[in-house]
């Protein structure tokens, strides 16, 4: 009953046994500190890497094993149950990555995808400026093509993996007077001429999870590093949200799992006036509630998955409900966590008072719930004509 | 090509083993089986001497019933080369002594090698015997506590030895039998690529007539030692237990320990 | 009847007799009345004290043969081997006891294979059968969740390893002093001893310490274990700690009780700030009297703890301390 029974494959119980493994021997011991000193987890990224979890969402063609969007969620919600922070190591990678596995020609493919796959380099997704954050299609960073290169100047801001990451996808305009179709994506090498890594940000939560400001002053981008054509980096950016998005539900969905089985454990120990506090109802009620709100959101998020791997054309809105849902349920469920523990919940000896924080972002990034809503919105008025 | 052995056992998860309060007996029953922890850092040390060397094999191998074969794929899917499982029914009951001299027979049939590794001790019998065991049958030298290695060539080694006022260094000309201790190494976790090979890897199964074990060092009769009988100590209960860190606790309990002569 | 040889392998450390040889040869002594025994310590080592021979007698020995070369000074597994080998073949004894020490787990083995003898590790408990006058070793196994009781019915010598402070010296045994010199016989070995290296931070004694002070988690972090330091001074302890403090880095291995680390059984155990998962527990449970300190009122150390105080370590600790003084 702590987890609703799927069927998996058992390559996929393999991969999550993995996550497993990694998240309660390797993560757990260094989750409080690396979140109180905001410490990047170099030498988990080493094991996610040498483990082959990396190479879940990397085509096989390119030392990958051409799993997807599933896979890397089961794997993203076992890491994110023990740490919601470092999950970010290994799903902001993907976030990098699937503009290139997308939309990239096969030389790309070749140069770039082999590394992120094993885990040599990590990937990261930079499309957000100060002035471009749900509105998308507001960049400023420029690009401007000059003999063989492109010329990148302007800043990306709260990009995850971004001090770290050595292959990064950047949206910047080729054609400022087109708006959102003049958005072109470039892969950008960590060591091009031009490239900076500008200020740290300084969290409430995903604390270990690095969040830094791109600065791009003069760039020099090589001409071959454009992805698809100028013009189509909107369309790029919204077709790896679609892959992406069951990352960030599964994340959140994860970080309510961990909060969830804190508090029921909790709940077992402490005992006030001479029994386990689980004996009262409200807090059984409330924990009972957590576990319904958990398996909602798993069902949704795990169908989400499953119909983009297969192909389904339709699924932005679902995969905006899953996203919206998950988060919100995350929300929900560490802060009631908090409340089970009560005056310990608030302590930092206990994990739960970091879920709830880390939790607070899976509402907020990659589209917040609310233009998620617009998007399920708009895509359920595309269908009313069906309705007699 | 140079070669490692590695010996490991399989063992009840210690972790999981609760008494019976009813009968004070140990439930061994529905208790996970793993690999010995001492051994998974012979494992990795092996492994580590591998990505070192290059061209190297890692066999790894076990003496128990079929079901061990479990824990060989988990040494597979680390990363070793080969398993090699020791089954037969003569097998069962083999002390220490037998125990050492199968595993030695085994050695000899694999045939040449540089290192055997293996644990400390097994956290089931505890004795920490067969490793040196095997290589008295083998003649070469053993190293005990083995907590780090300086160097490793494929005949020569410099090795330091915890020992009970710090440790020995050690150098080591030729083969020998080492056993693992935790400040070793870290032990990796499995790749997924390695957990879906060792699944389908073919296991080969060696009983006594195969390695040429004689009937007369084996199993049951080959076993000097016998166990007249196996009980469980009493059931340690908490006694006194107070709440607060005021002076007046911490008096309490210094008064309890003066009267019942400890300090 | 004929005499039946009791031979206690010794353990020298820098010339000085470790305290587990006079626990065996005490024991010895002891089992030796019920069985017509005759008491042989053999000493391998370099420059041993001649006061500590002395006491051999006292504690009870009938005879002391001892190997005194500089090539015993350190630890070649390879000349202990051959030149105890040696004496037991030649004296052809009906048990041999050793301490389960590092050096001893290391050598026994090998000589149990070599004299095809059966060897008992880690005893707790010796005794003699009646019926048969065999020697019955009791041992733990499970990290001490069960014991067994093992004898060696057809070989002989009946071969022990027993862990220190498990015996009592008895020092009144005061027998005449009968020493044999034998000289040490060089054999090829292809090991070495570099160094000993007596380190602080490895000579962690946990073993034979009659006070264990053990720190975990609850101590937060590196600079916080000074005070388990402290309080293991002023009570004349040795620092252990649990698998948590030491994967976290806060003090070296050497120090680990339990599973992955040592095994202790001290008169007075404290565990400070240490939830007592099983695996710690396995390490320590047979402490003779266990004081937990712990905020979590629902640790598993309480369950098994003899004395245990529900609150703040950094508060409890340092008033211990001041008590002492």
């Amino acid at each position: 009953m702590l987890k609703m029974k799927y069927e998996l494959t058992e390559e996929q119980k393999e991969l999550v046994a993995i996550a497993h493994q990694i998240a309660e021997e390797k993560i757990k011991p260094l989750r409080e500190k690396y979140d109180e000193e905001q410490i990047f987890p170099e030498e988990i990224i080493k094991i996610f890497g040498q483990s082959d979890l990396y190479r879940v969402f990397i085509p096989e063609e390119y030392e990958g094993l051409g799993m997807g969007v599933f896979e890397m969620a089961l794997i993203t919600e076992e890491i994110s149950r023990v740490c919601g922070g470092i999950a970010l190591a290994y799903a902001g990678s993907a976030l990098g990555a699937y503009p290139i596995i997308l939309f990239g020609n096969e030389e790309q493919k070749k140069k770039y995808l082999p590394k992120i796959a094993a885990g040599e380099t990590i990937a990261a997704f930079a499309l957000t400026e100060p002035d471009a954050g749900s509105d998308a299609g507001a960049v400023r960073t420029t690009a401007v093509k000059q003999g063989n290169k492109y010329i990148l100047n302007g800043t990306k801001q709260w990009i995850t993996n971004g001090g770290y990451a050595g292959i990064h996808s950047v949206f910047a305009s080729t054609n400022p007077s087109k708006g959102i179709r003049g958005m072109s994506t470039f892969i950008v090498e960590k060591d091009f001429k031009g490239f900076e890594i500008g200020k740290k940000e300084n969290k409430l939560g995903i604390r270990a999870s690095n969040t830094s400001e791109l600065i791009f002053n003069d760039c020099e981008v090589p001409e071959e590093n454009l992805l698809g054509k100028e013009g189509i980096g909107f369309r790029i950016a919204m077709k790896t949200f679609d892959q992406s998005r069951p990352g960030v539900a599964a994340q959140a969905l994860g970080i309510a799992q961990g909060a969830f089985e804190e508090a029921l454990k909790y709940a077992h120990q402490r005992k006030q006036f001479g029994q386990i506090i689980y004996s009262f109802q409200a807090i059984k009620f409330m924990i009972a509630n957590m576990a319904m709100k958990i398996e909602a959101a798993r069902g949704l998020v795990y169908n989400t998955a499953k119909l983009i791997d297969a192909g389904e054309k339709e699924t932005a809105g679902y995969s905006a409900m899953a996203k919206t849902m998950a988060s919100d349920v995350a929300m929900e469920v560490t802060t009631d966590a908090i409340q089970v523990l009560g005056g310990y919940g608030y302590m930092k000896e206990y994990p739960v008072e970091k879920m709830f924080r880390d939790a607070k972002i899976t509402q907020i990034y990659e589209g917040t719930n609310q233009i998620q809503r617009e998007v399920i919105a708009a895509q359920l008025s595309k269908q009313v004509s069906r309705l007699k | 090509m140079k070669r490692l052995i590695v010996f490991i056992k399989q063992v009840p998860d210690t972790a999981e083993l609760r008494i019976d309060p009813k009968t004070n007996t140990m439930i061994r029953t529905g208790v996970p089986s793993i690999i010995n922890p001492f051994d998974m850092y012979a494992i990795e040390e092996a492994l580590r001497i591998k990505e070192k060397w290059g061209d190297t094999e890692v066999i790894v191998a076990t003496m128990g019933p079929p079901q061990a074969e479990e824990a060989l794929r988990e040494a597979l899917s680390l990363g070793c080369d080969k398993a090699i499982l020791l089954t037969d029914r003569k097998f069962a009951a083999s002390d220490t002594f037998a125990t050492s001299y199968i595993l030695s027979k085994a050695v000899e049939k694999i045939g040449d090698y540089n290192i055997i590794l293996t644990g400390k001790q097994a956290t089931d019998g505890d004795t920490a015997q067969v490793g040196p065991g095997i290589a008295s049958w083998l003649n070469i030298p053993s190293i005990t506590y083995v907590k780090k290695m300086i160097e490793v060539k494929s005949d020569y080694a410099k090795i330091e030895r915890l020992m009970d006022y710090g440790y020995d260094i050690i150098e080591i000309k030729g083969k020998f039998l080492m056993t693992a201790i935790k400040d070793l190494n870290e032990p990796r976790i499995p790749s997924f690529r390695g957990k879906m090979a060792a699944k389908k890897a073919e296991i080969p199964n060696w009983d006594a007539a195969y390695i040429g074990a004689e009937d007369k060092n084996i199993g049951f009769l080959g076993s000097p030692t016998r166990v007249v009988k196996a009980f469980s100590p009493p059931p340690k209960q908490g006694g006194i237990k107070t709440e607060g860190d005021d002076i007046e606790t911490a008096k309490k309990l210094i008064a309890n320990l003066k009267e019942s002569h400890l300090i | 009847m004929d005499k039946r040889n009791i031979i206690v392998v010794g353990e020298v450390n820098n010339g000085n007799i470790h305290h587990v040889t006079y626990e065996l040869t005490s024991k010895a002594a002891e089992l030796g009345e019920r069985i017509n025994g005759y008491v042989e310590v053999l000493l391998l080592g370099y420059s041993i004290n001649k006061e500590h021979i002395k006491r051999l007698f006292e504690t009870g020995a009938d005879k002391a043969i001892i190997i005194d070369n500089e090539k015993l000074g350190l630890l070649n597994d390879d000349y202990f081997v051959a030149n105890i080998r040696k004496v037991l073949e030649r004296e052809n004894p009906y048990i041999v006891l050793t301490g389960a020490t590092p050096q001893g787990r290391a050598i026994i083995p090998k000589l149990a294979i070599k004299l095809h003898a059966g060897l008992t590790a880690d005893c707790t408990d010796l005794d003699i059968e009646a019926e048969t006058d065999l020697l019955l070793q009791t041992r733990p196994a499970f990290g001490g969740n069960l014991m067994a009781t093992i004898k060696t019915p057809e070989h002989t010598p009946q071969m022990s390893t027993v862990r220190p402070k498990v015996f009592k010296i008895n020092e009144n045994y005061n027998k005449k002093e009968n020493i044999e010199n034998i000289e040490f016989e060089e054999t090829n070995s292809l090991i070495r001893i570099i160094e000993m290296i007596k380190s602080e931070e490895d000579n962690v004694n946990l073993a034979d310490a009659d006070i264990v002070v053990s720190g975990g988690r609850g101590v937060g972090n590196k600079e916080n274990f000074s005070i388990i330091y402290d309080f293991a001074k002023k009570i004349n302890g040795v620092v252990g700690a649990s698998r948590a403090a030491i994967d976290a880095g806060w003090i070296p291995y050497p120090h680990q009780v339990g599973q992955t680390g040592q095994t202790v059984s001290p008169k007075l155990y404290f565990a400070i700030g240490i939830s007592g998962a099983i695996q710690h527990q396995v390490g320590m449970k047979s402490s003779d009297y266990i004081v937990a300190i712990n905020k979590d009122t629902n640790a598993p150390i309480f369950n098994i703890a003899d004395y245990g105080i529900v609150g703040d370590l950094f508060e409890i600790v340092p008033k211990l301390i001041k008590l002492l003084d």
